[in-house]
């Protein structure tokens, strides 16, 4: 996906469940996006992009996605698809969207 | 309905424990994903946009009761209790969990089901008619031959790996409801002129991202060299298939470049050696294949109580008008039950309506039913008769919508909300006309219009052959939905053509309701479909109702 923005988080999909995970601060992946760590250089987000994508065999499918910094600092999504993985299908009340209620 | 033998069964059973300790070694790390990737597609699980996603094979679109049960029993204990039928006639599972999966496939083998081949460069799950063995207006039964081909490419070893996916679809009827066109490879069961059963070959047909018609490739080609003939025709694309660039790998593009009369001569050529590898034993298992699909024993009884519940029920009317097809046998009907409840997600299903399904297809559909790449269920021996009490059992598990053909019987992709390929959703745009031609009561008088939405280039909801087509893009960060008009799936298969720029999400209803409302002053009667009005005037005055403003503006 196109990405303008130089504000990005890492992503993916968890190795068993499949849920969308954000790569934080710890280097741990958390299911919310509001706790990923912001990247503000390009360079330094790929490098770490390569390092999970080699490394990590809990997550699948890697990538950087565009975000913003919102309120209190946290990082928010900006593209539609991403704000759709933050919550679940529009369909149906399923994924994220029922968890974080 | 095609019988497994223990060699099917050994076969499936044994892939699902190959596929146990595949997944095994995933999650313990000695497998990377780039390993992995290969090896979870070839058992057709995907990584969707929220979860991982299993696409269950449905061969030609055709399910016992049991077989239906046991996908309800998927969709409770390892799943969200619910399915959505594809429009490629097959099943998918949205939330799966990848510890989960070899227990899914080892309860699907139980029942003689699979995910064999439902994803990756290889010869895909063999579609047909939906209609297969009981269409009042058939030539002769596609299914022995989709079995037959299913059987010759699973697990072909010289066909796993080519340039991109390939797809069959079968028809033994004049009317086209198998889209043949528009695949790979069309076959439609034709007689010579002396009586000799063979097939119409039609090859290089696709959708996605550059839709193409099949061309005419062999216009008599005798049953007995079917499989030499479909070797050939693999052999060559396998060789001077691209392989340098996936978005023009298909066959279709090979035709293209290459042109018809090139491939044809080199696919002769092929045959001449091909013909002389079979030695009659395939003739032998097609033989035993057609044993299988032997017209059931229909019974005789009285159709009496059909003809009360028409006079005396006008909801019944109503949903035999639209959802009753002719059966080859005068006392019987041919039932397609509507996963497009007004508002509903197209193709989708709950646990409790497969089993309801399930349950009726055992009383009253000679316990089987089938899958249509319209994304429906069709119950396909139901005797008149019983037509009144298998509707109020549909009716009770909110199966009843009397809406097939008409506008608001939409197929529709996952789109993004599930699908990762995704540029836009499809399924809040099928769920929006359903609803709005509901609320306005107008689509039994619209009559039969069919409206097909993809959410992104590559064309799963089949937009290319609506005659409304609706395509779900991006555009400067927002969904944007772009028209098409006039498409045709059938036997007088057309692309449909772009008409002008997208609209956003709010506003494609109401352009869908504009392109309706010149229709119905258009036309020069009731009989009259969108897709012959459209035919008869083209695009101008449609365009002129999707675009008025600019319209006038340029005209100033």
């Amino acid at each position: 996906m196109k990405n303008e923005t130089p504000l990005n988080v890492i992503t993916a999909n968890d190795l068993l469940s499949g849920e969308v995970v954000y790569l934080t601060a710890s280097g741990k992946w958390s299911p919310e996006h509001s706790n990923a760590i912001l990247f503000d250089e390009t360079v330094m987000a790929n490098a770490r992009l390569v390092e999970v994508q080699s490394s990590d065999n809990s997550i699948v499918g890697a990538y950087l996605a565009g975000a913003t910094q919102g309120i209190n600092l946290a990082p928010s999504p900006v593209h539609f698809r991403e704000i759709f993985r933050t919550k679940g299908p529009s369909n149906r009340a399923l994924g994220k969207q029922t968890q974080s209620a | 309905m095609y019988n497994y033998t223990n060699f099917d069964k050994e076969f499936v059973a044994e892939r699902a424990v190959q596929f146990r300790d595949q997944v095994q070694r995933r999650i313990d790390g000695s497998l990377t994903e780039d390993e992995f990737r290969p090896l979870r597609l070839m058992n057709g699980l995907y990584m969707l946009l929220h979860a991982y996603m299993l696409r269950v094979a449905i061969p030609y679109g055709t399910l016992s009761a049991t077989q239906m049960r046991a996908l309800a029993d998927v969709a409770d204990t390892w799943d969200k209790g619910y399915a959505h039928f594809s429009t490629r006639q097959n099943v998918q599972f949205h939330w799966p969990q990848l510890q989960d999966v070899p227990d899914i496939l080892e309860a699907l083998a139980a029942v003689d089901m699979h995910a064999i081949q439902t994803s990756g460069s290889c010869i895909r799950s063999v579609t047909a008619d939906h209609f297969a063995g009981v269409a009042a207006d058939e030539f002769e039964d596609p299914r022995p031959t989709a079995e037959f081909v299913r059987q010759w490419s699973t697990d072909h070893p010289e066909f796993a790996f080519l340039p991109r996916k390939f797809k069959f679809a079968v028809t033994g009827s004049e009317n086209d409801r198998a889209v043949t066109k528009f695949h790979d490879i069309g076959l439609k069961l034709v007689r010579n002129a002396t009586g000799a059963p063979g097939y119409e070959v039609s090859v290089g047909g696709g959708l996605g991202r550059t839709p193409m018609i099949g061309k005419l490739l062999r216009e008599f080609l005798p049953r007995a060299d079917l499989l030499p003939y479909m070797e050939a025709i693999l052999q060559v694309y396998n060789q001077i298939g691209r392989r340098d660039n996936k978005y023009k790998a298909r066959i279709k593009i090979t035709l293209h470049e290459h042109g018809i009369e090139d491939i044809r001569r080199r696919v002769e050529e092929s045959f001449a050696f091909q013909r002389t590898r079979f030695d009659g034993v395939d003739q032998d298992i097609f033989s035993r294949i057609q044993d299988d699909f032997e017209a059931p024993l229909y019974k005789q009884a009285s159709t009496d109580e059909y003809a009360k519940a028409r006079e005396s029920n006008p909801l019944f009317r109503a949903f035999t008008d639209t959802n009753v097809h002719a059966h080859k046998n005068s006392d019987f009907a041919i039932v397609t039950v509507s996963l497009k409840a007004h508002g509903a997600t197209p193709g989708d299903a709950s646990s409790a309506q497969m089993r309801v399904l399930a349950d009726i297809a055992e009383k009253w559909s000679l316990d089987e039913l089938r899958v249509s790449h319209e994304q429906n269920i069709i119950l396909p021996h139901v005797h008149k008769g019983d037509l009144p009490v298998v509707y109020d059992a549909l009716q009770a598990a909110k199966l009843a919508t009397a809406n097939i053909g008409l506008i608001s019987d939409v197929i529709a992709c996952p789109g993004m909300d599930y699908c990762d390929l995704a540029t836009a959703r499809s399924i809040n745009v099928a769920q929006g006309i359903a609803t709005r031609f509901d609320e306005l009561k107008l689509e039994h008088d619209i009559g039969h219009l069919k409206v097909k939405i993809s959410g992104c280039i590559n064309a799963c909801g089949h937009h290319h052959v609506g005659h409304i087509g609706i395509l779900g893009l991006e555009k400067s960060g927002i969904e944007s939905y772009q028209i098409t008009l006039g498409g045709d799936g059938t036997e007088t298969a057309a692309i449909g053509k772009i008409i002008g720029p997208g609209f956003k999400a709010d506003e494609i209803i109401p352009a869908v309701e504009r392109l309706i409302t010149v229709y119905l002053e258009l036309r020069l009667d009731a009989s009259e479909t969108f897709l012959i009005t459209f035919r008869r005037l083209g695009p101008s005055p449609f365009k002129t109702a999707l675009y008025p403003a600019k319209e006038k503006h340029h005209a100033a």
